[in-house]
């Protein structure tokens, strides 16, 4: 037990010694940190794209609503629906019923241009049409500004982000499509959903604006429960009048997932090339912090001190140093990308999407853990060197 | 080049430190060629747009569609050559999760204002007589392995046809492309059978493309087109072919700017890294150097010498990374070549990859190669000792 103790103040005194010495090769030690602290920036800021992305385009959907296309669609974009599905869809046992009827929302979506803010480009904008219960089938929607459209008039609310990422769109201001003017009276937010992307009206009069009759695209019913889908949902796909799709709407839009896994992927990859860069350039900080330790390490070797600690010391530094590198590195990159705002195009809806890059605990412990690897892989080699050398030779060396 | 042994000794003298500078310096261009090649395939369409094409749209949105009617009154406007028209078909093959890229067109026109494609003519002709015939590209047919005489049944979520089944193509055609990065995933069919079989939209199309006869004005003959239908039902945005790629391509988000972030990142670190090694390879040469000046080496011609080091590891560093790079994107191409169709590298990364390292060599070296250069002999003798 004492020589377990004994070997733990060994390790501590030469880590001590090591890590007290880092000042005097001041250059390869920034080096390494700069080099670890730009993978671990890259590393974060590409994967908060990713982790952002996901976190609005997963459906935060709920159990107990169904999500209704027709059968075979790819997308909301390829479905189609009329009105007598409708009326079917909203007959069927099972869907909540309130004060007004069945809490169904019929939706049909077009896309329109609309200049980005800043570089005043056109993009593509999800225009969705929608009934009252547009409002109560989707978790944490509320008005955050104005009011909500009045039925039957040209009036739109716009989600948050679209209202953020593009010009034109505060309450009060007009938009002008083709020959039709929409004005704008509010702004709603959806718990970051995609739906903050959109900008919405009422159904009926979308749908003769843009001549689309009296068909919609999907609908979305609340149910009793979340029990009841199973049953609801044989009942529609076994209802020969119907030709359609059912799934739960927090499993729906899963293919929207697509090109976030690229970013992600792509993400790792540009991250893991780098991390083999730094990796080079940790290396070489450590053998020259070895070279230069040379009669010091054998001096130490000489008085007694094992090879074990020797080894862990130098270890022990390289890790101090990529990981002061790394938390540095993640540090910046959270300040400069945590909820920085973007918009990209969703190939599934061919359409913009706005999104907040996210800079996640679990990404942070994951980037200075990667750097701690760097720094451990990076250590290893000089470190056994360190621990190999001949002392007797090692002590003549000038 | 009598001095190349001592640039060379000077290399070895530390050889693992070396190998590691020149191995970061590598894996820092293979990511350049790497992310070249992406921006390539980003931007590329834009250079491959025709300079005498124009794209017509409508106004509101590309899937809001046009009357076919507008081809007449769009070749009477002066200077127009072509007007050809596509529609979006959006087929579906069996599985449904890999839609078929596919376009109801008019042959004749199709391969006017597309002269990239490349099909033989005895296949040109068999596709202008067969009603149902369809010309696909070279990829498709590989990636499916479909060949001239299969009949390829196809769905449309959008355009379900008259009897409510699937749509019927027979392959009459196989196309290539005359320009690398031009995709050919596509399938081109006749409208005329589109138009008679779909259940509802007659008479009405995608996207115009027009071919005119003077590059020099399309940016005035787009206007006119605009101009010509204002007012009307709908409304028309006529664009440049590069114009309204490049919008397209804009609404990727900032892509581009993401992609020189993260280059300048790369470089900054290895520019470091490499720096650093150059300098203390001079300071643990100090005694060295000051012996080469004693023995009447001048200024110039020792910071020459350190500076042919730094140049030299650059050199061999970029040069492997971009042979690396170069392998990689050769290697992930056929996984992504399906939606990024101009994933390649060109000649000219290599150019700007081979000055880069030139840049990195000179500026890593050029601060220990001034300090080489200075040191007073006694001085040096005396610090080496």
């Amino acid at each position: 037990m004492s020589g377990f103790i004994n070997w733990l103040s060994q390790v501590a005194t030469v880590s001590m010694f090591a890590v007290r010495t880092i000042p005097d090769r001041k250059g390869a030690a920034v080096t390494t940190m700069v080099g670890i602290a730009g993978v671990t920036a890259v590393f974060v800021g590409m994967m908060s794209i990713a982790t952002g992305l996901r976190e609005t385009l997963t459906t935060k959907g709920r159990e107990d609503v169904a999500y209704v296309t027709r059968a075979g669609a790819d997308s909301e974009m390829t479905s189609i629906l009329g009105r007598e599905d409708v009326r079917l869809v909203g007959d069927t046992a099972g869907i909540l019923i309130d004060g007004s009827g069945p809490v169904v929302s019929p939706e049909l979506f077009v896309i329109i241009n609309l200049p980005k803010r800043g570089t005043g480009s056109d993009v593509n904008v999800p225009f969705r049409g929608v009934e009252r219960a547009a409002f109560e089938v989707r978790e944490g929607l509320q008005m955050i500004e104005g009011r909500r459209f009045e039925p039957g008039r040209n009036e739109v609310v716009v989600g948050v982000g679209a209202a953020r990422e593009l010009d034109g769109l505060e309450v009060g201001s007009t938009i002008r499509l083709g020959r039709t003017s929409w004005d704008v009276v509010g702004v709603f937010s959806a718990e970051g959903a995609v739906a903050e992307s959109e900008i919405w009206t009422d159904a009926t009069v979308l749908q003769g604006a843009y001549q689309r009759g009296t068909s919609y695209q999907t609908i979305q019913a609340q149910l009793v429960s979340a029990d009841a889908f199973q049953a609801f949902k044989d009942a529609l796909t076994s209802n020969p009048q119907l030709e359609v799709d059912v799934v739960r709407q927090n499993e729906a839009g899963t293919g929207q997932q697509i090109n976030v896994a690229a970013i992600a992927g792509g993400g790792i990859f540009i991250a893991g090339m780098m991390s083999l860069g730094a990796l080079f350039g940790a290396l070489n900080t450590m053998y020259s912090a070895v070279a230069s330790r040379v009669r010091e390490i054998a001096t130490l070797r000489a008085l007694g001190f094992g090879v074990g600690p020797v080894i862990l010391s130098v270890l022990f530094e390289s890790l101090v140093l990529a990981v002061a590198g790394g938390s540095f590195g993640a540090l910046v990159a959270w300040l400069a990308f945590d909820g920085y705002t973007a918009a990209t195009l969703n190939f599934q809806t061919f359409s913009q999407v706005a999104f907040a890059f996210s800079v996640t605990p679990p990404l942070l412990v994951a980037a200075i853990v990667m750097s701690a690897g760097i720094g451990l892989v990076g250590g290893i080699l000089p470190a056994i060197r360190a621990a190999r050398l001949p002392i007797s030779a090692a002590l003549r060396e000038s | 080049m009598k001095y190349l042994a001592l640039v060379l000794g000077g290399l070895r003298r530390k050889k693992l430190r070396t190998a590691f500078t020149i191995l970061s310096i590598g894996v820092a261009f293979s990511l350049f060629g790497f992310l070249g090649a992406i921006q390539n395939a980003l931007l590329g369409g834009v250079d491959l747009a025709g300079k005498d094409r124009i794209v017509v749209r409508h106004r509101v949105s590309i899937i809001q569609n046009l009357p076919v009617a507008y081809a007449d009154r769009i070749a009477r406007i002066p200077d127009v050559d072509t007007v050809a028209h596509f529609s979006w078909f959006n087929g579906m093959f069996q599985d449904q999760r890999q839609p078929i890229p596919s376009f109801p067109t008019v042959p004749e026109t199709c391969l006017e204002v597309y002269p990239e494609i490349v099909i033989p003519p005895d296949q040109i002709e068999t596709w202008k007589r067969t009603r149902t015939g369809a010309v696909i590209g070279r990829k498709l047919a590989e990636r499916n392995g479909w060949k001239v005489g299969d009949r390829i049944p196809l769905r449309s979520p959008i355009w379900p046809a008259k009897d409510g089944g699937a749509w019927t193509f027979d392959i009459v055609g196989i196309y290539d492309a005359s320009k690398r990065g031009i995709d050919t995933s596509a399938m081109y069919f006749h409208y005329d059978y589109f138009d008679e079989n779909r259940q509802w939209g007659e008479g009405m199309i995608g996207w115009y493309v027009i071919k005119v006869a003077d590059p020099e004005r399309t940016a005035e003959i787009a206007a006119a087109i605009d101009l010509e239908f204002a007012n009307s039902a709908a409304e028309t945005k006529a664009e440049p072919e590069g114009v309204f790629m490049q919008g397209f391509i804009q609404q990727l988000g900032d892509i581009g700017t993401i992609v020189m972030a993260i280059l300048g990142a790369v470089f900054f670190t290895i520019l470091l890294v490499a720096g650093n090694t150059m300098a203390q390879s001079v300071r643990e040469r100090t005694e060295e150097i000051g012996v080469l000046k004693a023995i009447g080496f001048t200024d110039g011609r020792v910071l020459a010498i350190v500076l042919s080091e730094s140049l030299a590891i650059a050199l061999i560093g970029g040069a492997a990374g971009l042979v690396l790079g170069w392998m990689m994107v050769a290697g992930f191409a056929p996984a992504v070549e399906a939606f990024l169709p101009g994933f390649f590298l060109k000649s000219s990364i290599f150019v700007t990859g081979g000055l880069l390292a030139l840049g990195v060599g000179f500026v890593a070296g050029v601060l220990p190669a001034m300090q080489a250069g200075r040191l007073r002999i006694a001085e040096a003798l005396r610090r080496g000792g």
